[in-house]
């Protein structure tokens, strides 16, 4: 039973997040053992590059709606292009990664045609070329076996829970524009501006995570100025904290991550925040420096190749997930670490 | 106390569902029961458990709930929780109550049983639609259950009406001239949107902190009574679902052998780290 598979391209302006290469990858693993063919789909306003790049990285044919209407992420006209490109090529399965942008996407496409959404999907089987999948509720703590009674399948998968595919540069194929048959006006939201973000390492698709907790405050040696009142003083202690955090983080081209303990204790922004209400990451390499290891925390990122532990307390929690632990002060430990890392790496 | 759709609450709360001037915004958070995030979860013959943890309102939703209580106090309105639940789950109502709701509805029906995304959405919106001439619908930016954040732009989609996702801050709201702007967040960057009303908006945890229930508002949401309306309260069949979960596993958790890294000095211990992590092939 072969299949056809439609794989979303996400991206904003016109750089792709790298996820959406994912879905090809996994696509063409599907269509390689049922056989059928990938289109990616990709909706912008000067997007034909990411239609080169698409093709590099598996996908059979193009779909490309090219139109001002398009430009900024506005969910109504993408949603109506989705389900429009749907109608158009009749996939058995939708893929989408699961990007703020592809969640919403996903979501409102599925009510446009009739069926359901798998989100965040970690795990799927095809045999028989019955498709379910595997995802992770409650936080990571456990996971559902899922199926969709209605055609097409949509899913969304989660960021690096399946492998990105090695582009292939001698790879073209053939763009089918679609049509754009909606009216600017008819869109009920505008985008006025943009507000940047200040870069960095995004947590979800890091291959490498440095994260702190509580203590990043906790460094007996700082003397903080005498002006601030206590709250205010601990804040201090916690931003020298994370500057060694960061240090480590930009030797190895990390992300920087937080526990909610850190973030309620505005040490450093939710963005940040890395468990059960924050994001769910698994990277090659967690470094955890001052978590202990609470089970909200353990749950947004158990599922990293490699943890390493630094904590002053050698009961912490955190200690029974990692490969390595290190027992002592992060504020002593970091600096050396961070020279080491960077003799290493120059090397 | 719950009770039935017909009784003196019942009416009581149609007067209110009219109340409408000016500037003043009509607010439904939709809000949800879950297991406390602390719970150990444990699959018990198929079954979901989470032991003896407390119930609470999704954190998510709290939230929005004090977007909405804020929202009111800068230009008056109304605000009514919702809540698609299980009769008896009614933890997320009285926390909403207690921080200052004005009233309540649940939608409770047994047929509901294992409704997938789109069908729970397809509820909401017929509630929404029932209690009428809402401003503005506010969620969590998802459920720590299921951690699907689909119902608020499927909810939007059925109603037809704008989905601001992620938003972090109201720049504006005018029901009079029925406009909104919001400030919404993506991965590479904040979003600056405006947009018509009505508009469903999933509110995220850089909003600010929620506030703490008042002891005042905990006795009165102890005391609160609101409708429980069925399928048939909604006028809806039952929405059919797409979605089966045939089997929820606990994962199969890694045999993990934890190396604790010695040495004298931290300078030791550092670079011996290295060497296990080379050796490890991660760097």
């Amino acid at each position: 039973m072969t299949k056809k598979i439609l794989a979303y391209i996400d991206h904003f302006h016109g750089k792709a997040q790298p996820s959406s290469w994912e879905s090809l990858g996994l696509a063409a693993v599907i269509t390689k053992d049922l056989g059928g063919e990938t289109a990616a789909l990709i909706l912008g306003e000067g997007v034909n590059e990411l239609a080169d790049t698409a093709f590099q990285y598996g996908a059979d044919q193009v779909l490309l709606a090219d139109s001002p209407i398009l430009k900024d992420f506005r969910p109504e006209p993408l949603a109506d292009m989705v389900a429009q490109a749907v109608k158009d090529y009749q996939p058995d399965l939708v893929i989408f990664p699961t990007t703020s942008r592809g969640r919403t996407l996903a979501g409102m496409a599925a009510v446009d045609l009739d069926t359901g959404v798998m989100v965040d999907v970690i795990g799927l089987d095809w045999a028989g070329g019955e498709i379910s999948t595997t995802r992770p509720i409650y936080g990571g703590k456990l996971l559902a076996k899922l199926t969709c009674s209605t055609s097409p399948q949509i899913i969304t998968l989660r960021t690096r829970a399946f492998d990105k595919p090695e582009p292939d540069s001698s790879r073209s194929g053939s763009v089918t524009a679609l049509e754009v048959g909606l009216n600017g006006a008819g869109v009920a939201t505008s985008i006025t501006s943009h507000q940047d973000k200040g870069g960095g390492v995004s947590l979800s698709d890091a291959n490498v995570i440095v994260s702190g907790g509580r203590g990043v405050a906790l460094n007996p040696a700082l003397e903080p100025p005498a002006d601030l009142d206590e709250e205010a003083a601990e804040v201090w202690k916690a931003e020298q904290g994370f500057a060694l955090v960061q240090g480590l983080a930009d030797v190895l081209g990390a992300a920087v991550g937080a526990s909610r303990a850190a973030v309620d204790a505005k040490y450093i922004e939710y963005d940040h925040q890395v468990g059960q209400t924050g994001k769910v990451v698994s990277p090659d390499l967690y470094i955890a420096c001052g978590i202990s290891g609470a089970i909200q925390h353990l749950a947004g990122m158990r599922s990293s190749k490699v943890i390493v532990a630094i904590n002053k307390d050698s009961d912490a929690p955190i200690f029974n997930f990692a490969r390595f632990g290190l027992v002592g002060d992060m504020h002593a430990i970091l600096p050396p670490l961070t020279s080491a890392l960077k003799e290493y790496l120059a090397g | 106390m719950i009770t039935k759709p017909g009784s003196q609450v019942q009416e009581k709360y149609n007067q209110l569902s009219n109340y409408k001037e000016g500037n003043s915004v009509k607010i439904i958070v939709c809000v949800k029961q879950v297991p406390d995030t602390a719970a150990t979860m444990t699959v018990d013959n198929g079954a979901i458990s989470w032991g003896d943890a407390p119930l609470i309102i999704n954190p998510w939703d709290e939230f929005a709930v004090e977007a909405a209580l804020n929202l009111v106090a800068d230009q008056g309105g109304e605000i009514i929780a919702l809540c698609l639940g299980k009769e008896g789950e009614t933890e997320a109502i009285k926390h909403a109550l207690a921080m200052g709701a004005d009233s309540a509805v649940m939608v409770s029906d047994p047929a509901l049983e294992g409704a997938d995304n789109v069908a729970a959405s397809k509820v909401l919106a017929a509630a929404i639609q029932k209690i009428g001439e809402a401003d503005l619908v506010l969620f969590g930016q998802q459920s720590v259950d299921t951690d699907t954040g689909l119902l608020p732009v499927q909810t939007a989609r059925l109603l037809k009406w704008p989905s601001l996702t992620l938003v972090s801050k109201f720049e504006s709201v005018n029901p009079g001239d029925g406009k909104i702007q919001v400030l919404r967040s993506m991965e590479e960057a904040g979003q600056i949107v405006d947009s018509s009303l009505p508009a469903v908006v999933s509110v995220t945890k850089d909003y600010g902190e929620p506030r703490y229930p008042s002891f005042m508002g905990i006795r009165k949401a102890s005391k609160a009574e609101y409708p429980v309306w069925s399928l048939a309260d909604l006028g809806i069949e039952t929405p059919s679902s797409s979605i089966a979960w045939p089997e929820v596993t606990e994962p199969v958790q890694k045999e993990i052998v934890t190396e604790i890294i010695e040495g004298e000095t931290p300078e030791e211990k550092a670079k011996s780290l290295v060497e296990k992590l080379i050796a490890e092939k991660v760097l």
